[in-house]
C-alpha cells in the first residue's frame, strides 16, 4: 500500500513522469532520455533515483554506462491497476444489479 | 538486492441492493453484462465475457472478431454464496496457463439491505515468479509498456 502511494507520488511530477514514459516506450540510457528532455544530466539522474527507489525502473549495466529498463518485478504497480480494474468493475455490477431491478416487475 | 515483494491482496466490495441469490447470478451468469468492455483481453475489442457455472468451467472472453481469449477457469463453485476463480493473464496482459492468481468473490446477506459483494484478488506475489521466467517477453512490446501506459495516465490523474 505504502509502496502504490510512493509509486504514484514519484509520477506526480511531470518531468520525472516524461522520463518514466521514455523508459516505458523502450529501454534506454541517461544520455538517450537526456538529448529526449528540456533538462541537465543531472537532473535527470535525479529523476532515475526517484523511480528506481519506487519500483518503476531498474538500472542494468552495460559497458560504460546504464540502460534503464521498466521494473518487471515491481508488484505494486500490477497491484495498483488490479485494484483499480475491480473498483471500476464492481462500480458496473452494482448499476447493472440495480437497474436490472428497476426493470423487474416480477 | 535480491528481494522478494509480497503485495497485500487486492480487497474490493459493493454493497447492492439485490437478494443474495440475484446477486451470485448476475456477477457470474450475467458476468458479460457488466464487466467494462473496455478491459479486454484480446487483441480485439470485447464483445462478451463468460464465468461457465460449474468447478473446472472455463472463464473467457470472446472479442468481436469472434475469437476467445482464456481468462483463467472456476475453482470452486457454491451458489449463492462464494465462487473462486483462477486468474491466469500474466503483467504482458496475456493468458498464462503457468501462473495462477485467485479471484474469490463471497456473497454476504444483508436482509434489507441487500447484499453485500466482498472480493479478493490474491497470490499476486505469483506475478513476480513469473515475471522473473518472462522477463523477455515483458520487456517485448506491447507487453508492460502498454500496461504502464495506462497505468501512468491513471496515477497522474490521481496525482
Amino acid at each position: 500500500m505504502a509502496n502504490d502511494m510512493r509509486q504514484v507520488a514519484a509520477l506526480a511530477d511531470p518531468t520525472r513522469r516524461a522520463v518514466f514514459e521514455l523508459i516505458a516506450e523502450r529501454p534506454r540510457s541517461v544520455a538517450e532520455i537526456t538529448r529526449a528532455l528540456p533538462v541537465t544530466q543531472s537532473a535527470v539522474s535525479q529523476h532515475l533515483k526517484v523511480l528506481r527507489e519506487a519500483q518503476l525502473v531498474r538500472a542494468q549495466p552495460k559497458g560504460a554506462s546504464n540502460i534503464y529498463h521498466i521494473d518487471p518485478a515491481g508488484l505494486g504497480q500490477m497491484r495498483a491497476w488490479l485494484d483499480r480494474l475491480w473498483g471500476a468493475a464492481l462500480d458496473e455490477f452494482k448499476r447493472e444489479i440495480e437497474t436490472e431491478g428497476k426493470e423487474d416487475n416480477g | 538486492m535480491d528481494r522478494t515483494i509480497s503485495p497485500a491482496p487486492v480487497r474490493r466490495s459493493v454493497t447492492v441492493k439485490a437478494s443474495q441469490q440475484k446477486a451470485f447470478e448476475v456477477f457470474t451468469s450475467g458476468f458479460g453484462r457488466w464487466w467494462p468492455a473496455s478491459h479486454s483481453i484480446g487483441s480485439s475489442p470485447l464483445k462478451t465475457a463468460v464465468i461457465e457455472p460449474r468447478v473446472g468451467g472455463r472463464w473467457y472472453e470472446t472479442g468481436e472478431n469472434g475469437r476467445e481469449c482464456q481468462w483463467g477457469e472456476v475453482l470452486a463453485w457454491e451458489p449463492p454464496s462464494r465462487v473462486l476463480l483462477a486468474w491466469r493473464i500474466g503483467a504482458d496482459w496475456k493468458y498464462d496457463p503457468q501462473l495462477l492468481t485467485e479471484v474469490e468473490v463471497r456473497f454476504v446477506p444483508l436482509g434489507e439491505a441487500g447484499t453485500r459483494v466482498e472480493l479478493e484478488h490474491r497470490l499476486l506475489e505469483n506475478y513476480g515468479e513469473r515475471a522473473a521466467a518472462t522477463s523477455e517477453r515483458l520487456d517485448s512490446e506491447g507487453g508492460w509498456q502498454s500496461l504502464l501506459a495506462i497505468y501512468a495516465k491513471e496515477a497522474a490523474a490521481a496525482a
